[in-house]
């Protein structure tokens, strides 16, 4: 754990004192499998430009039945065609309200729901040519966290279980390999290795957090789907399982998709941020680029919707009218123009509501769907409020 | 100026400017594996017109402080052990239950969490706003009706003509939000205490919600109380704070002493593990360990076993909520106070804790 180096003792976010062992080398808990790869040292920290996971046109539509036959009426569109890659060792986050599709996004990404169509490639690997087999075995590679950890663990089972099922399921079938891995977990996540035999009740709910972290951890992984890992956490907790991901990835240098809707908190960890609305990605951009200089309406509002500490009265706000629509009937053509201030600003020009909008490359690294882009920012200036005036 | 909490004397009203005077409020939870303190000695003032946020993590008493006052602590459990809250001139825990009514809802009123499960879902928004002016007004049902059709409008709701006839389930919680809004407003409150309003809505509807709360706080003058974990939106909306941690009050000031300066290491804590831009590719701040088990709250100030600076007399008595300058601005710590007699001075500042708490306790 050499990243609390500059962190003075007392100030250190383990829960437990004392249970993580002092020095780097000696640290490494997690032995390797025999399906990842063993170049995991190799790894720097941040992105390489090498891509990891590549998802192409993902669709994952989920069908409404109705009237008395249960016929297919129609479909939730939850993602809607969505494409975008994560370099190795990067943190892309995955910003949104709820509803639209992000959760539903990180899923069918792992094919723990499979999607209605599209590609998603890990290392090269398209997903779909897998046998079940094989899929199964690759899922080691790719791990999740969720969101509630208290819904997450099951209540009867030990530490030892819950950690241990996924190792069990990859073959691991020696069961004193299986606990020496299990406490390696554990040490990896700052509790300590006698917990094996607690069960989730026992602990508070940044240390259960913990224990997901560990259960993702145990077989090795290369990418990590983060969902909401810290929106049920208190502040102060919080701030430990953030400090404690980092950490994780740069001693195993992991790979995340950080999926939230706190924007403070994915300003902090992502390296690259994409927005969804209504099942499509709307904005993708490098963390500063896409904070300092938005290009997506969308992104403007839900930006200057956060309430913040510092500057609160200084900040100045657009606050978009109405609500998400139902994702059953989406809007036509731009899914966000019933609700979208630029085109208003603009006269109401009919393409908004007639073409659906592309992801359109409009600076470096920088892609946006709006067919309006290049006004976004000057009429940013001539429309927000300060914060307060209203009406 | 008005009364401050050192020259409390219990049993006399606060004067006339100060229209909620809590006093060294305790309300307790009798369960079967003993006592829970979830407010033990919380006092502060709202005066009329005033905005007040009370801000603290998840089971530090902020809602309980709340239900106390609106006097909608079930017992059991929940009883009222001691102190007392002046409301208007008036001491609301000496009031009847009936008279009680006459004052919740009319006089004071509550804005919830969770706008489904705070509506009636069988009775149309329309219906359930009448419902409350007949009960507190001497008007007819289509009076009633009308004011709600009204409300509906003040509150930002489009076409309310037809929405006063629509059911809970046919809103979306924004809509459903205003509706609470329209509700609690409309019998001319003087105090509105809102309890997490927003927490449950995404952030482009929560901004909307809170710009309608601070519009129609100044368009109808009503007090506000606003409850929330949230210090972001504390600070747009609140003209004075009250921090909690663990059924005590820490930490009181104006919105921009507290966020600005804060004085109590939890509060300093508390704000520095916000992650912000700022903070990118170094370590958050974190306040080590978890809120103390409610069974066993460390005596002394609860907060030492977490507390950086904790030194001589923190983990033996408990700090007073002394003044800082002016009577409003308050701390409890013994940073800001002269330790009690007998008690060493503090050693050099910023004092070095040993690790205290052992993975034994954390866990079981």
């Amino acid at each position: 754990m050499s990243g609390l180096g500059g962190v003075p003792p007392e100030m250190r976010d383990v829960e437990v004192p004392g249970s993580v062992p002092p020095g780097g080398n000696g640290t490494k808990p997690v032995a390797e499998t025999a399906s990842s790869s063993s170049a995991r040292d190799e790894v720097p920290p941040a992105g390489t430009g090498e891509v990891l996971v590549e998802v192409q046109d993902l669709v994952k539509y989920f069908p409404v039945l109705g009237g008395l036959l249960r016929r297919h009426v129609g479909d939730v569109k939850a993602v809607d065609g969505v494409s975008f890659s994560v370099k190795k060792g990067e943190v892309f986050g995955l910003v949104g309200e709820s509803g639209c599709g992000k959760t539903t996004l990180g899923r069918s990404l792992l094919y723990l729901q499979r999607p209605t169509s599209g590609h998603v490639r890990l290392a090269g690997q398209d997903l779909n040519t897998l046998k079940p087999e094989q899929l199964r075995r690759t899922r080691a590679r790719m791990q999740i966290i969720f969101q509630d950890p208290y819904g997450s663990l099951n209540p009867r089972m030990p530490v030892s279980d819950i950690i241990g099922e996924g190792l069990l399921a990859q073959g691991m079938k020696n069961s004193q390999e299986r606990t020496k891995r299990v406490g390696d977990s554990l040490d990896a996540v700052g509790l300590r290795r006698d917990y094996t035999r607690r069960y989730p009740h026992e602990f508070s709910g940044g240390q259960r957090q913990r224990i997901g972290i560990a259960r993702a951890l145990a077989l090795n992984p290369d990418f990590v789907v983060c969902d909401e890992p810290v929106s049920a956490l208190d502040v102060s907790i919080q701030s430990q399982i953030l400090n404690l991901l980092l950490d994780l990835r740069q001693q195993f240098g992991l790979t995340y998709l950080f999926i939230a809707h706190n924007l403070s908190v994915v300003q902090y960890i992502s390296d690259r941020v994409g927005v969804m609305y209504l099942g499509r990605m709307v904005e993708v951009a490098d963390v500063d680029e896409l904070y300092e200089h938005p290009r997506h309406p969308y992104t403007v509002a839900l930006l200057s919707a956060v309430p913040e500490v510092e500057r609160a009265k200084a900040k100045k706000r657009i606050v978009l009218k109405g609500d998400v629509p139902s994702p059953v009937n989406p809007p036509s053509g731009c899914h966000f123009h019933p609700r979208c201030w630029l085109r208003e600003r603009l006269g109401n020009p009919e393409i908004c509501s007639t073409v659906d909008p592309r992801l359109q490359i409009v600076g470096q690294g920088h892609a946006a769907a709006c067919h309006f882009a290049d006004r976004t920012q000057q009429e940013t200036e001539r429309v927000a409020t300060p914060v307060g005036e209203v009406a | 100026m008005s009364q401050s909490i050192d020259e409390i004397s219990l049993g006399v009203p606060p004067s006339s400017d100060v229209l909620l005077d809590v006093r060294d409020l305790r309300t307790h939870f009798k369960v079967m594996d003993g006592t829970v303190p979830a407010v033990d000695g919380v006092s502060f003032q709202v005066r009329r017109g005033e905005t007040l946020g009370v801000v603290g993590e998840s089971g530090c008493g902020k809602s309980v402080t709340a239900l106390t006052i609106m006097r909608l602590i079930e017992t059991p459990p929940g009883e009222i052990v001691g102190g007392e809250i002046w409301f208007d001139g008036r001491d609301v825990l000496r009031l009847s239950n009936e008279e009680m009514l006459d004052v919740r809802g009319a006089e004071m009123a509550m804005i919830f969490q969770e706008p489904m499960t705070s509506l009636n879902p069988v009775l149309t928004v329309g219906d359930q706003i009448a419902e409350a002016v007949v009960a507190h007004r001497k008007v007819s049902h289509a009076a009633a009706r009308e004011r709600a059709i009204e409300m509906l409008r003040l509150v930002g709701i489009p076409e309310a003509q037809r929405r006063v006839r629509q059911y809970p389930h046919e809103l979306s919680g924004g809509m459903r939000q205003r509706v609470m809004i329209a509700l609690a407003l409309s019998c001319d409150p003087k105090l509105l205490i809102a309890d997490e309003p927003t927490t449950a809505l995404d952030v482009t509807i929560q901004a909307q919600i809170l710009e309608l709360i601070r519009h129609v706080q100044q368009e109808t003058g009503t007090a506000l109380l606003l409850i929330t974990h949230d210090l972001g939106v504390v600070a747009e909306t609140v003209q004075r704070l009250v921090v909690m941690y663990a059924g005590k009050v820490v930490e009181t000031g104006t919105v921009e002493e507290v966020l600005r300066d804060p004085q109590h290491p939890y509060t300093e804590g508390l704000l520095a593990s916000i992650p912000s831009k700022t903070m990118r590719g170094s370590r958050l701040n974190v306040i080590k360990g978890s809120v103390p088990n409610p069974f066993r709250m460390p005596v002394g100030c609860r907060f030492h076993p977490r507390c950086p600076y904790a030194f001589a007399p923190c983990p033996d008595h408990e700090p007073p909520l002394d003044a800082q300058g002016h009577p409003e601005r308050r701390v409890a710590c013994w940073l800001h106070t002269a330790p009690p007699f007998g008690i060493e001075q503090r050693p050099s500042y910023p004092a070095v804790l040993p690790a205290r708490a052992t993975a034994g306790e954390v866990a079981s």
